[in-house]
């Protein structure tokens, strides 16, 4: 089946297989490696991507499902080599050790600041509850998360 | 033959994609396909059962592009909920929040937020998990649900809807288009609670209840119990014993061991015993009234508190 989309910006085309799952498209035929197969059952996380805007598991997603709609990946955030603050703050944080989680991480508190621009540390573990960190202990990645709203805030 | 459900990678068949525009396409292909295929709503039950091959339907119909299907109506006779509405929405829902308190409370304890970013009412209540978190609120609500098929409409109540685990009401080329649930009576008071392994897994056991005073005397009160019998449940025997009692001490624990007296052991209970289902049960059922109670007075009530 053939299916068109816009992937970080860009308008692509696919041929893929009904069975097939965006997070297999995303990563075997886009290349784009940052949304991770975990768990493949919806527990960890690690496979979130936006779908216009809002984070999904593209491991439970079927490819065909996103025609004509909007995905952004990961890679997709940086613009003109210039890290998104989310990404900045999550390096300076040391919010990211074997890094696994980390593109899950971002991209779930992406859409966490455009909902809520100041969160409390409560706010934050509760809207990431759905991505798991098996190295931090999620201290850093809150810090993370509120030096990114801050810097944000202006 | 061995199958590796670890394996979640893939889904390791094939299967045909429909994806109709409208409820009449969407019945055409049901009564067509009939058990050889599989209705895809936000897919985070359906997908796991098809990578563990628990499932193998020939055909899938996506039914997230039928419009007529989700959103929240305001009626006379009650909120009418299509049935591919997102569980997110229900949760941002002002309306849902405020006229159906204790669906918005089972609602925001489900999954993650890709989780409820995805899956759908009509899913979870089709899927008829015996611990369905959507499915105990709206039980207590007396909810209805509304079923499409290749003969027409007709209407349900939900305690109909339910008649085993994995198993509905609904035949082969048929699908549930809506829930209706009608109003909270006046001044009620509600409350949702579950327990599970850990706070976004499913419930182990979950109990809503809607409860109404005259004075101090219980007027009315429905409860409704999740994870403890092959369907989720009303309580009617717990209900009738409170009508027209002061809430005491010792009325609450009687209710209460009526309530976890309607545990029935299913031989496919792994994760937790018939002992603890009932302790649960029995603890949910105090709690909740309190909180039910507390909530008619007007008192704020966190969640999880003592």
């Amino acid at each position: 089946m053939r299916i068109r989309f816009k992937l970080n910006g860009r308008e692509v085309e696919a041929e893929v297989e009904p069975n097939t799952l965006l997070l297999n498209l995303l990563r075997e035929q886009f290349h784009l490696t940052g949304a991770k197969y975990g768990c493949g059952i919806g527990e960890c996380g690690a496979c979130t991507v936006l779908l216009d805007g809002e984070p999904i598991l593209s491991c439970l997603t079927l490819a065909v499902e996103v025609d004509g709609r909007e995905v952004t990946t990961i890679e997709g955030l940086a613009g003109d080599g210039e890290l998104h603050p989310l990404q900045r703050a999550f390096l300076e944080e040391g919010a990211v050790q074997c890094g696994f989680c980390t593109p899950g991480m971002i991209l779930t508190a992406k859409a966490l600041l455009e909902e809520n621009p100041n969160p409390s540390e409560d706010e934050i573990r509760e809207y990431l509850k759905g991505n798991l960190c098996r190295c931090t202990g999620y201290v850093n990645i809150v810090k993370a998360v509120k030096k990114a709203a801050e810097e944000m805030a202006g | 033959m061995y199958i590796n459900k670890l394996n979640t990678h893939i889904i390791p068949f094939k299967f045909e994609y429909h994806a109709p525009k409208s409820v009449e396409e969407a019945v055409e292909l049901l009564s067509r396909y009939g058990e050889e295929a599989s209705i895809l709503a936000g897919g985070t039950d359906l997908l796991v059962k098809m990578k563990q091959r628990v499932i193998e339907p020939k055909h899938i119909i996506d039914i997230k592009r039928i419009k007529d299907l989700t959103g929240i109506r305001e009626e006379e006779d009650g909120i009418h909920i299509g049935a591919a509405t997102k569980l997110r929405t229900l949760e941002r829902s002002k309306l849902i929040e405020e006229k159906l308190p204790v669906l918005h409370e089972a609602v925001i304890t489900m999954g993650s937020v890709q989780i409820r970013n995805m899956a759908t009412i009509g899913g979870n209540l089709c899927n008829a998990s015996p611990s369905a978190d959507a499915a105990t609120p709206l039980l207590a609500l007396n909810a209805e649900a509304k079923i499409v098929g290749s003969e027409g409409e007709r209407i349900i109540p939900l305690e109909e809807f339910f008649i085993g685990p994995g198993k509905t009401a609904l035949k082969p080329d048929e699908m549930l288009a809506e829930v209706i649930s009608p109003y909270l009576p006046e001044n009620a008071g509600t409350s949702f609670m579950k327990i599970g392994w850990t706070d976004f897994d499913i419930a182990t056991v979950n109990l809503a209840v809607i409860l109404k005073l005259e004075g101090e005397v219980v007027d009315e009160c429905r409860i409704a119990l999740g994870g403890c019998a092959p369907t989720p449940i009303r309580v009617h025997k717990a209900e009738e014993f409170l009508r027209g009692k002061k809430l005491t001490d010792e009325v609450l624990e009687e209710a209460a061991n009526i309530v976890s007296g309607h545990v029935r052991p299913r031989a496919r209970w792994r994760r937790a015993p018939p002992e603890y289902r009932r302790a649960v049960s029995r603890a949910l059922t105090i709690d909740a009234l309190t909180i039910a109670r507390k909530r008619i007075e007007g008192l704020e009530v966190n969640r999880g508190e003592d």
